[in-house]
């Protein structure tokens, strides 16, 4: 969700940046080995005054990054995408990768003392599965037939063979909660803080779990998240020592940031991408042919350079970027309106003329992105009229509507949950499938991957499905975001930062910690 | 004293007729918006099992007139109810929020009254001279420029060049008095620039308004001194529309400064409202209109009866025949 109140001020941070610097104290150090302690206050961009602690309702990166300060999932993402445990020691599949016996770590406590037990993560699981939960982790959770404690282990049983369960299991609302909890807002996990204060939309206050079970994690005394919507009020705080780390860079002004020597700027090539989706069940995008045009009347270079002020890498109309592990590299599509004629000419749709629905709601600039594809298109031929719609409401009116609007998409764990959430018959179910693609060789490769353990075989099967969404889909995916944060040079970080979200993936307060 | 208090059952009388129509307004306005607080809160992720059973739980698939009624007859018993985003009770929410705003008002309006009451005495002695057309050019300026711009302005010279006061306004633990002060000294400049600028015109032309009557020609010609005949003789007939403006502006400062709020990430009532309409979160939306509402038809009424107060005339209306 994101409903920011912003006004454009592009240009005017210029003078407050460039006489910054001297203010912060000359701090320069090197990453070494993790250090405890200070109080680390990060300026969070993406919040609500309707955050809660409930794990069934998550919305917000405020949200997310609090949940985990406070709790954890069975299963951890690392950087470059490898699932790791957490709260679960080891898992095993049979062989039809059905059954997942998840068998727990020894030892954990709860903030309030209790001790980690299979029935605590049957509970947590269960909320999800409630009738008339509001979740967003159902298409996980409709994945499991049953869940059950078995001595110190959780056994899963699935509907059908998954064999990447296990990364399924590190979303970002499975987080597990002691066996009953009702009232969420006292935030008890077992995560690496405990919960001193938490004012939805203003701030929240955690203090270090002296009995977190992660060596080496959760190195600061405490942190302070501060809700901060305005990205000139994250800057300048940052610039005059109020706070340490701000998330959602604003790439017009990166540059100038990136000056001062006081400041490191954290960018890391993320899963995240913007798109213009074409629903291909609605005229005129029934035809392949239109769709190719579409995709080939659009300069994804300029976009990049002048959406994201080059903060960003070319989209190939396939949602899959380097940060997946089960990337394929295709050949990149370029911009060429005599190939676009071409295939417009094919699909008799001469002089095609197409309306484009926008608001600033899928991503800040979106507006712009769209008024610079009505350029390019045009020189194609295809006359491209920008219709600007409200911010509110976006989600509801517009997207999966209309036959052209614009859209964007945060990273998902794998390959899996993306292609089948967005690209199969399963995401036009679950209401996600933004193009209602509905290809039945992908369909078939993406449900056949998931039981396929041996990790080449399953890649070529992405691989391919990767192809034909780039040759066929309703996609026109144009650029993937870089995700940046800004921090004074004193935070470090092991130099391994997630892709998945801002903030390290969300987990900065238990990564990072002060020189 | 009997004709004040007459006045004063009558105003509250009809501000408690104008509470009861703009919560009817704001309730039925927030209807016509796209979207209800099931789908703007579920948003992109939203499932319609996951919608319907949560407009259940809202409350929402009653009608309108049902929900309106349940929502005013809490009120009645002094229960703004809950935030239907994040189930916490309004009050709550609202109680912490109040306070910020208030606060930030009340040192804006010590900063602003006193600068532009003695900025137009000093405008209206020094008429037509260097002094006076610079202040009014310059009052000019600050009425024109949009909030966010002068902040950005003073935040780039006070706190990012100079380094002495604090580029954002959040409070932090543990702060004292003078702390907090401190923290809320740009937003509190910003706001008063502009109050300022208001209250120095008004006073201006209320004065040079006074000025031209034939009792002040009557002081000059007796010798006294300009600075007497302003203050002892002008200021207390132009007083009236002077307490009009500040009051307009203290109610202006109390709900109309969201921006700057934003800008300087203070946590005011400003930005609560702005995030529960975008989450069509009624009640809360509702109580903020409320709070605000009355805070206007409140201070309107203070300066009517200050007004009269202030005018001798007016607090012994001539009889008209019977």
């Amino acid at each position: 969700m994101q409903d920011t109140f912003e006004i454009s001020r592009r240009g005017l941070l210029a003078g407050a940046l460039g006489a910054s610097g001297l203010l912060l104290p000359a701090g320069m150090a090197h990453a070494d080995e993790p250090k405890q302690g200070g109080h680390f206050r990060i300026g969070v961009a993406d919040f609500a005054s309707s955050d809660v602690l409930d794990p069934t309702i998550t919305n917000t990166q405020f949200q997310v990054n609090l949940e985990w300060q406070l709790r954890n999932n069975l299963a951890e993402v690392q950087a470059g995408g490898k699932v790791i445990p957490e709260l679960a020691e080891s898992w095993d599949a049979s062989k039809d990768a059905k059954t997942w016996t998840f068998k727990l770590r020894k030892g954990v406590t709860f903030h309030n003392g209790k001790s980690l037990t299979p029935e605590d993560v049957v509970y947590s699981y269960r909320l999800h599965m409630k009738e008339g939960t509001k979740t967003p982790a159902k298409p996980i959770v409709a994945q499991v037939a049953d869940i059950k404690a078995d001595g110190d282990a959780v056994v899963f049983t699935l509907k059908d063979g998954n064999v990447s369960f296990p990364a399924l299991t590190t979303y970002a609302a499975l987080y597990i909660v002691p066996d009953g909890t009702t009232d969420f807002a006292k935030g008890v996990g077992t995560g690496g803080y405990t919960l001193e204060n938490f004012q939805p939309g203003i701030s929240s206050l955690v203090k270090r779990n002296p009995n977190y079970f992660k060596a080496g994690r959760a190195h600061f005394d405490s942190v302070e998240m501060i809700a901060m919507k305005d990205a000139t009020a994250r800057a300048n705080a940052l610039l005059t020592g109020k706070i340490d780390t701000y998330n959602a860079v604003d790439p017009k002004t990166v540059k100038l940031l990136d000056r001062n020597k006081q400041i490191k700027i954290n960018s890391v090539t993320s899963k995240a991408h913007f798109c213009f989706a074409m629903l291909m069940n609605q005229a005129p995008f029934t035809d392949n042919d239109v769709r190719l045009a579409m995709k080939y009347a659009i300069d994804r270079e300029d976009m990049v350079k002048r959406i994201l002020n080059g903060y960003g890498s070319l989209g190939n109309d396939e949602p899959l970027s380097p940060a997946y592990p089960e990337y394929a590299a295709l050949p990149q599509r370029a911009y060429d309106p005599d190939k676009a004629k071409f295939h417009l000419k094919k699909a008799n749709q001469e002089g095609l003329k197409t309306q484009l629905y926008v608001s600033e709601t899928p991503f800040a600039g979106a507006t712009d992105a769209a008024v610079l594809y009505k350029e390019h298109a045009a020189k194609a031929g295809i006359e491209i009229e920008v219709v600007k719609t409200p911010e509110d409401g976006y989600w509801d009116n517009i997207w999966l509507k209309k036959p052209l609007c614009a859209t964007r998409w945060s990273g998902r764990v794998n390959a899996d949950v993306m292609l089948s959430l967005a690209y199969t018959e399963e995401g036009i179910k679950a209401g996600w499938n933004e193009t209602n693609m509905n290809d039945p060789r992908v369909n078939k490769l993406v449900a056949d991957a998931r039981s396929e353990f041996d990790e080449a075989k399953r890649n070529d099967m992405y691989a391919e499905a990767q192809k034909i969404i780039h040759e066929t889909g309703g996609a026109n995916i144009f650029a993937f975001a870089a995700l940046m944060d800004a921090t004074i040079s004193t935070v470090q970080n092991d130099g391994k930062l997630s892709g998945d979200w801002t903030l390290d993936g969300g987990r900065a307060s238990e990564r990072w910690w002060f020189a | 004293m009997n004709v004040i208090g007459a006045i004063i059952a009558k105003r509250v009388g009809l501000g408690l007729f104008t509470l009861f129509v703009i919560s009817l307004l704001v309730f039925f306005a927030i209807q016509l918006l796209p979207g209800d607080p099931a789908s703007a809160i579920l948003g992109q992720g939203a499932t319609p099992e996951a919608l319907a059973s949560f407009r259940h739980e809202l409350g929402l698939d009653q009608t309108p007139l049902i929900r309106y009624l349940a929502w005013a007859s809490g009120l009645l018993h002094g229960d703004p109810g809950h935030s239907l985003a994040n189930g916490r009770l309004v009050a709550d929410l609202i109680g912490e929020r109040l306070g910020n705003t208030v606060y930030l008002a009340a040192v804006s309006t010590a900063i602003a009254m006193p600068i532009g009451v003695a900025l137009g005495v000093m405008a209206t002695l020094m008429r037509g001279r260097v002094w006076d057309s610079i202040t009014s050019t310059l009052s000019l300026v600050t009425i024109s420029f949009p909030e966010f711009f002068i902040a950005y302005i003073l935040v780039a010279v006070f706190s990012v060049s100079l380094g002495w006061l604090p580029a954002v306004a959040f409070a932090e633990a543990g702060q004292t008095g003078w702390q907090r002060f401190a923290n809320v000294a740009l937003p509190a400049i910003t706001l008063s620039l502009t109050v300022i600028a208001y209250v120095m015109r008004m006073t201006r032309a209320a004065l040079m308004n006074v000025m031209a009557a034939p009792y002040i020609e009557m002081a000059q010609l007796k010798g006294t001194r300009p600075f007497a005949i302003v203050v002892r003789h002008a200021l207390p007939n132009a007083l009236a529309p002077i307490i009009n403006v500040v009051l307009l502006n203290l109610a202006y400062l109390i709900v109309g400064v969201v921006v700057v709020e934003v800008v300087f990430v203070y946590p005011g009532l400003g930005q609560l409202l702005v995030d529960s309409v975008s989450k069509r979160d009624l009640p809360v939306v509702q109580a903020c209109c409320m709070i605000f509402a009355a805070v206007y038809v409140l201070l309107n009424l203070t300066a009517d009866i200050l007004a009269i107060l202030s005018n001798p005339r007016l607090r012994r209306p001539r009889r008209t025949a019977a």
